[in-house]
């Protein structure tokens, strides 16, 4: 039986891991090396890194850190962050990420995502969604022009057809919160999309994920929960299985 | 002997994954298109993400099919497909279209048909062992290996050494001889996944007879 998976998500910002909250304030959580180390030997399911710098800032995609960590590396890693042309796929896949992430540029011109999968396969494509409710409404949120007046759901059918891979959803308002994922997003999304869903944002305790589970999640990425709460994914994933969701626990 | 293990660059994906991935269990692999390393190596690994296709179009253009039928067919070396690797295995492959695939096997590479699937079969799900087969010592029966694929490998049970089930059941590991192929990532399966690398790596012309 497919497993469900619990990733770690987290952001790469001068050339250290850190955590945000609400996109904002962030926390060093530790050099890139050392702690994809970390998870490695903690055997995650798999790991999601996200250069800010490059996506924020528009330096070019940091392929040496990347290289640093994909050799540490024995599970799946997404990449994600300032992906903008083909040969961005080809420097992050280059080297050694096993998929890539991305947001603006899918937002600019989805077709990008078909030109992606024509050469490389839907497989590697995790299409990053970031939303925020604003009067009651779901809004896509780009980190760098701020709120836009697309519909997320929209957004991702349109992904889906492109040749999509999987979304990962965040929500911005609860990032960081350890409020619980937003369910009623995920549920509006869970209903419509074909393809897998990985929830993100506000795993707090191990009970949110298991509603997120209820609730049609494929996946669940986190972070703080992993760096400033007892909580390892081990943990995390025993809670799971203790309510009958198939994880993988070793 | 002593072992060479070339990795088939053939312009299609996670190559370097699979190097560090013999580098962890203390082998060294070349990766190359170059046909006298080929010929040279003890050991060939052909990995490989992407479309059935595409795939099949390069090996032909850099007249791989040939060279790897005399190397792996001929002279019986040991051979490991990985995901799309074990799929151009089959007579044929049905994504975009129709294509011939290397033929070793007879089997058919098909889309998951199921509606309610989601679609790729993507995270861990366990392998249950069919016929005994080294590539699998010393790994339990039923452990979870990384997946990730939209097209399986429809095949008799002839040469399955494992299964795993996505709405249907379907071969994802076999052994016919000397070649062994996987339709999940053993290098990025963590412990379990490093420990085929690792048995593969060991497995010799002796060591099968």
């Amino acid at each position: 039986m497919l497993k469900h998976r619990l990733i770690p998500c987290v952001l790469l910002k001068d050339w250290q891991l850190v955590k945000s909250v609400q996109f904002g304030s962030f926390r060093t959580i530790g050099h890139p090396t050392a702690t994809v180390r970390v998870y490695n030997a903690r055997n995650v399911d798999e790991l999601i890194v996200l250069d800010i710098d490059a996506s924020l800032k528009g330096e070019p995609i940091n392929t040496e850190i990347i290289t640093d960590m994909a050799n540490e590396c024995f599970m799946p890693l997404t990449i994600g962050g300032g992906i903008k042309t083909i040969e961005d796929v080809y420097a992050v896949l280059g080297a050694g990420a096993d998929k890539i992430s991305i947001n603006s540029q899918a937002i600019k011109n989805p077709y990008f995502i078909k030109e992606i999968a024509t050469i490389f396969g839907s497989q590697c494509i995790v299409c990053s969604i970031d939303i925020k409710k604003i009067d009651g409404q779901y809004r896509v949120f780009n980190k760098k022009e701020g709120l836009l007046d697309i519909d997320p759901l929209t957004l991702a059918k349109e992904y889906e057809r492109q040749g999509a891979g999987e979304i990962l959803l965040t929500s911005v308002d609860l990032e960081g919160t350890t409020l619980g994922y937003d369910i009623e997003l995920l549920k509006l999304f869970t209903d419509s999309l074909h393809i897998p869903i990985i929830i993100n944002g506000g795993m707090g305790v191990p009970h949110h994920g298991i509603e997120a589970l209820q609730n049609g999640a494929d996946a669940l990425a986190a972070a703080y929960i992993f760096h400033f709460t007892q909580y390892t994914p081990q943990m995390i994933k025993e809670e799971l299985k203790k309510s009958n969701y198939p994880v993988r626990v070793s | 002997m002593s072992v060479n293990i070339v990795i088939i660059d053939y312009g299609m994906g996670n190559l370097r994954s699979v190097q560090k991935a013999f580098e962890k269990v203390g082998f060294s692999a070349i990766i190359t298109r170059d046909f006298l390393q080929i010929q040279k190596a003890s050991h060939i690994v052909l990995p490989g993400v992407g479309a059935f296709g595409d795939a099949m179009t390069n090996l032909n253009n850099l007249g791989l099919v040939e060279l790897l039928n005399t190397q792996v067919l001929e002279y019986k070396k040991p051979f490991l497909g990985i995901c799309l690797g074990m799929q151009l295995l089959a007579k044929k492959g049905y994504e975009f279209g129709e294509h011939d695939g290397l033929g070793w096997i007879d089997a058919n590479v098909v889309r998951f048909k199921d509606d309610n699937l989601k679609i790729p079969h993507v995270g861990w799900n366990n392998v249950d062992f069919h016929n005994p087969s080294v590539l699998f010592q010393g790994i339990p029966d039923h452990s979870d290996f990384y997946f990730v694929h939209s097209y399986y490998f429809d095949a008799p049970s002839t040469y399955a050494i494992g299964y795993c089930n996505y709405g249907v059941k379907f071969v994802c590991a076999i052994q016919k001889e000397n070649i062994f192929a996987t339709q999940f990532h053993p290098e990025k399966s963590q412990i379990h996944g490093l420990k085929i690398i690792e048995n593969f790596a060991n497995f010799t012309k002796e060591t099968q007879c």
